[in-house]
């Protein structure tokens, strides 16, 4: 019993409920003895001696949302497969890959069994007969824990055939990737699974829920979604409602990054605890480092748009950030003090959309690298007042139509609110240029200093100095 | 340079055992022509395709698209140094400086003895341990150059060699299921029944 973050590095515990990261404390907490001796797979008894049915009940109930990024509750997903088609399948999304985002990996490294646990729940919950973990590639502690908590919930009973001597029977295949972001796509993800290359298919007809896995009815759940049901069905419904608000329960977590006294994971109650809580609670982050200005934040992972201090009283809730001009993505802060090169931190992250565009749709290959290129000569001092033009409307034809941005009362802006218009099949593209158009909505002035203006001749000058009249 | 050895083949079959369709086991078992040889062989993708049922091109196919797979010899260890966000912000960029400088190398490639591949890698998960890097896929957090040249003297001196398995060796621990205990994967054409605990009842 320590309470030292030797295994887990960056989540920081704290005096609020803690729905998935009640054995973080523990230095052992990815064994099962651990697991068991803290009422491990009880949620799943509980499951069990209940028909489906009712537990699908229970989590639709709860309205768990989705952690993944788009935030639709999980027991409405499993609603949508199509009556009467079999087999379907879980696919569990471990490819957490969003800049600034990780509560999976920790989830997955430090209570795997818990996991297990959920995809069991979710497995029977919803009728579904193998269930896939998709553990992206470079997250090989991750891989390891899952692995080994897998082998030992094989030999305990757990998992397999006829799981606690019941008649429900479920396999869950460990599956790793091999680097490449689009596959969090969910799409993108049933085809890297069935060894293609992991390119996002067109919806419809590929909703995943109707024709996903093989052609089946799959559904598609985050680690942390899946990660919270083993609670709530010890719990109940009304006790997890009972926490967050009505339209965001639970908890959910949060990793804050970039220039804070203490950058960390935090499990936080939903809907209810704000920015400014997140950025400067003492029981958070404390602050911004040297007691710093802030300048901006990204709120909700690198594709999101930026917010600015006038955004700071926001609440974690998805129907306020929404028309505040961003999304809450998921659950990373990335943080910028007044020192910030704000072109250059906005580059960091173009780069990454560019480089990680699968090369589908045109609009993003091409528009992505475009905006990389025009992007790293303006921030390396060779480019000009053009580029800026072209910059927005390179990214004009990624997304057509108001790009969201948050609203700013010294520049006299009105929110637009998210999302947008995009011409690509996945948010890949669009999300190269958040944050190009961010930083160049609220930190125009940064850029223009950078570049060469070139006077442009007028028309008429110039059609004396070709006539030979001076004027 | 080689195709799966037997012992590697049977893993493989393992694995394709557990895909309703064998083409899905081509990532994972892809990952183990790396562990075995540290990179992906030609021989190795041509036997891999004859083991799933797919062509050699279709293999190179799925493998070129991700970026793990290496198609020609790389370091023993592979460095990838984080340049996302959160790390560029906290200085990602002068711990890159430092460590070609260091090397005596750019960011992708290897130095002469064959020890060391550098890469700029793209967001790792960590970052609130900015900057982080990783040697093989196993993190380090919160370096800074002084801490980078220490990581390198001892992959050099072979002192980490119990921590770090050598490049192409990912996850150290495999899952096994048991046969007394597994479901087992069968086509979907072959299913088109409920499961059987959707009887309305309870399991237990």
């Amino acid at each position: 019993m320590t309470s030292t973050y030797a295994h887990a590095p960056g989540f920081v515990a704290g005096d609020r409920p803690k729905i998935v990261t009640s054995r973080f404390e523990f230095s052992d907490s990815y064994t099962i003895e651990r697991y068991l001796a803290t009422n491990g797979y009880a949620g799943l008894r509980a499951a069990l001696a209940q028909p489906a049915t009712s537990v699908h009940d229970e989590v639709k109930n709860a309205t768990v949302l989705g952690r993944g990024g788009a935030g639709f509750p999980a027991g409405t997903k499993w609603g949508l497969t199509p009556q009467e088609v079999w087999p379907r399948y879980l696919v569990v999304n471990g490819d957490e890959s969003e800049p600034g985002t990780y509560k999976d990996r920790l989830l997955m490294e430090r209570d795997p069994h818990q996991l297990i646990e959920g995809c069991l729940i979710a497995c029977y919950a919803a009728g579904l007969s193998r269930c896939f973990l998709y553990i992206r590639g470079e997250m090989a502690l991750a891989q390891e824990r899952v692995a080994t908590a897998l082998n030992e919930a094989y030999a305990a009973g757990y998992v397999g055939k006829n799981i606690l001597g019941s008649k429900f029977s479920v396999d869950i295949v460990l599956h790793w990737g091999a680097g490449a972001y689009v596959v969090g796509e969910e799409t993108a993800l049933i085809e890297s699974l069935e060894g293609n290359r992991g390119m996002p298919r067109l919806k419809p007809p590929f909703f995943p829920a109707a024709n996903g896995l093989y052609g089946q009815p799959t559904i598609v759940n985050n680690v942390e979604t899946l990660a919270n049901l083993p609670w709530l069905l010890c719990n109940g419904s009304e006790a997890y409602t009972a926490i967050g608000t009505k339209t965001s329960p639970g908890t959910r977590m949060v990793a804050v990054s970039g220039h804070v006294k203490r950058p960390g994971v935090f499990e936080i109650i939903n809907g209810v605890t704000t920015f400014r809580d997140l950025l400067y609670g003492e029981e958070f982050c404390g602050g911004i480092r040297n007691d710093n200005q802030l300048k901006a934040f990204v709120p909700g992972g690198g594709s999101a748009p930026w917010f600015t201090p006038d955004q700071l009283d926001l609440p974690f809730e998805a129907s306020q950030v929404g028309p505040a001009g961003s999304m809450l993505g998921s659950g990373a802060i990335m943080v910028m003090d007044h020192t910030t090169d704000i072109p250059a931190a906005a580059l960091t992250l173009t780069r990454f959309y560019a480089h990680e565009s699968c090369g589908k749709c045109t609009p993003c290959r091409e528009g992505g690298t475009w905006l990389e290129r025009i992007l790293t000569r303006v921030v390396e001092g060779t480019g000009t007042d053009a580029d800026l033009d072209q910059l927005i409307e390179v990214g004009s034809s990624i997304c057509p139509g108001d790009f969201p941005h948050a609203s700013n009362a010294d520049l006299g802006l009105a929110a637009v609110p998210f999302p947008y218009k995009m011409t690509t099949i996945c948010f890949v593209g669009p999300s190269a240029y958040a944050p190009v158009h961010s930083a160049l909505t609220l930190f125009r002035s940064e850029f223009e200093a950078r570049v060469t203006t070139r006077k442009r001749i007028p028309v008429t000058a110039v059609a004396n100095s070709t006539t030979g009249h001076a004027s | 340079m080689s195709r799966l050895t037997d012992a590697n083949i049977a893993i493989a079959y393992e694995i394709i055992g557990r895909y309703p369709r064998p083409k899905s086991a081509l990532i994972p078992i892809l990952h183990l022509a790396q562990e075995q040889d540290g990179y992906v062989a030609q021989d190795a993708m041509k036997h891999i395709a004859e083991l799933v049922g797919v062509t050699p091109a279709e293999v190179f196919g799925t493998a070129s698209f991700y970026e793990m797979f290496k198609f020609e010899p790389v370091g023993k260890y592979l460095l990838n140094i984080c340049g996302t966000m959160s790390c560029a912000l906290m200085g990602a960029e002068e711990l890159m400086h430092h460590a070609e400088k260091r090397l005596g190398i750019k960011a992708g490639s290897t130095t002469p003895d064959g020890l060391i591949t550098l890469e700029h890698a793209e967001c790792q998960a960590a970052c609130t341990e900015a900057p982080c890097l990783q040697v093989n896929y196993r993190y380090r957090f919160k370096m800074t150059p002084a801490e980078l040249d220490t990581l390198i003297d001892d992959l050099a001196a072979g002192k980490l060699t119990d921590e770090i398995p050598a490049h192409g060796v990912l996850a150290t621990v495999r899952q096994r299921i048991p046969a007394e205990r597994g479901v087992g994967a069968v086509a979907p054409e072959k299913v088109n029944e409920s499961p059987e605990w959707l009887d309305g009842k309870s399991a237990l």
